[in-house]
């Protein structure tokens, strides 16, 4: 599988992506400078990682979302090729249109850093399938802005069209109808703000992070 | 000429700032605050060409968040 990770001025995640895409496809990803206006050829994914990308300046992700790079992750969404953002990479993702709604300030508007229990409510997708519908799994959080917001209408597709993958099992952040993780409409393009990445060995303190790697490269090499 | 841009939550956007600085203030003793909500302020130091629609522009794919926030324009001639 290739994949890339792009990097933003403030990214932090991007490493950790790096090494645990490393360890379950057995290939370096690409680091694609946010400056860049193409990607390289042939990716089978591409990840946009955590961070404070632009010190979170005007609001978090709206610097990033309109750098050159994602002019090129546009395109390559719009053809199927699996996206994932994660936290800060949510956030981006969000705000350059390709998931809809907002994340806002956290609800209790400190910082969340820790454990959370979530549900994944769709094992169906590119990126759930090493799960089964409804498990229970464990990711890290670590955002100030994780308060997933969208008009009511918009929550109502989301659920009605399975396009909610996570939702967490215990207060985090505000989230409407506790929503952790939502898929776009073509299923190809994932945005959360827990970190799979972060839990893809016994040394993090757990490995259900690692399921989403695995079966992300299953069904892209199926 | 300069312009300022009023960014504004949409009514009905929970302000959890707005929320804190609301009991920040009964905390100081100010009493009949009904409630606060928080936004910002952009100013723009622009060339005398620029067009209203060029500052919508601006304001609906960078400045303003169309899907949580409004956006109010005040050009400020002869600034």
């Amino acid at each position: 599988m290739k994949s890339a990770v792009i990097v933003f001025p403030g990214s932090n995640c991007d490493r950790d992506l790096a090494v645990a895409l490393e360890q379950v496809t057995g290939r370096k990803p690409a680091m694609v400078w946010h400056r860049e206006a193409e990607l390289p050829d042939g990716l089978d994914f591409i990840g946009i990682p955590g961070g404070f990308s632009y010190g979170d300046y005007l609001r978090s992700g709206a610097m990033a979302a309109r750098s050159p790079v994602m002019g090129a992750v546009r395109n390559a969404a719009s053809r199927g090729v699996p996206v994932i953002g994660i936290c800060n990479g949510f956030q981006v993702l969000t705000e350059a249109g390709l998931l809809p709604g907002a994340l806002m300030r956290n609800a209790g508007l400190r910082f969340v850093c820790r454990g959370v229990r979530l549900r994944v409510e769709n094992s169906q997708s590119l990126f759930t399938s090493g799960y089964d519908s409804g498990e229970e799994i464990v990711f890290p959080v670590a955002h100030h802005d994780g308060n997933y917001q969208a008009d009511d209408a918009t929550l109502d597709r989301l659920e009605g069209e399975g396009r909610v993958a996570l939702r967490y099992l215990e207060e985090c952040n505000g989230s409407a109808r506790d929503i952790a993780g939502i898929l776009n409409d073509a299923g190809n393009v994932l945005g959360l703000m827990p970190h799979p990445e972060r839990v893809i060995e016994p040394a993090h303190g757990g490995t259900d992070g690692r399921r989403l790697f695995e079966g992300l490269l299953e069904t892209v090499a199926a | 000429m300069k312009a300022r841009v009023f960014i504004t939550l949409k009514s009905g956007v929970l302000d959890p700032q707005g929320k804190a600085i609301h009991h920040a203030l009964e905390g100081l003793g100010f009493s009949g605050v009904n409630d606060v909500r928080a936004g910002k302020l952009i100013e723009l130091d622009l060339a005398d060409s620029t067009s209203d629609s060029e500052i919508e522009d601006m304001c609906r794919k960078l400045l303003a968040n169309t899907v949580i926030e409004n956006f109010r324009i005040e050009r400020l001639e002869n600034a």
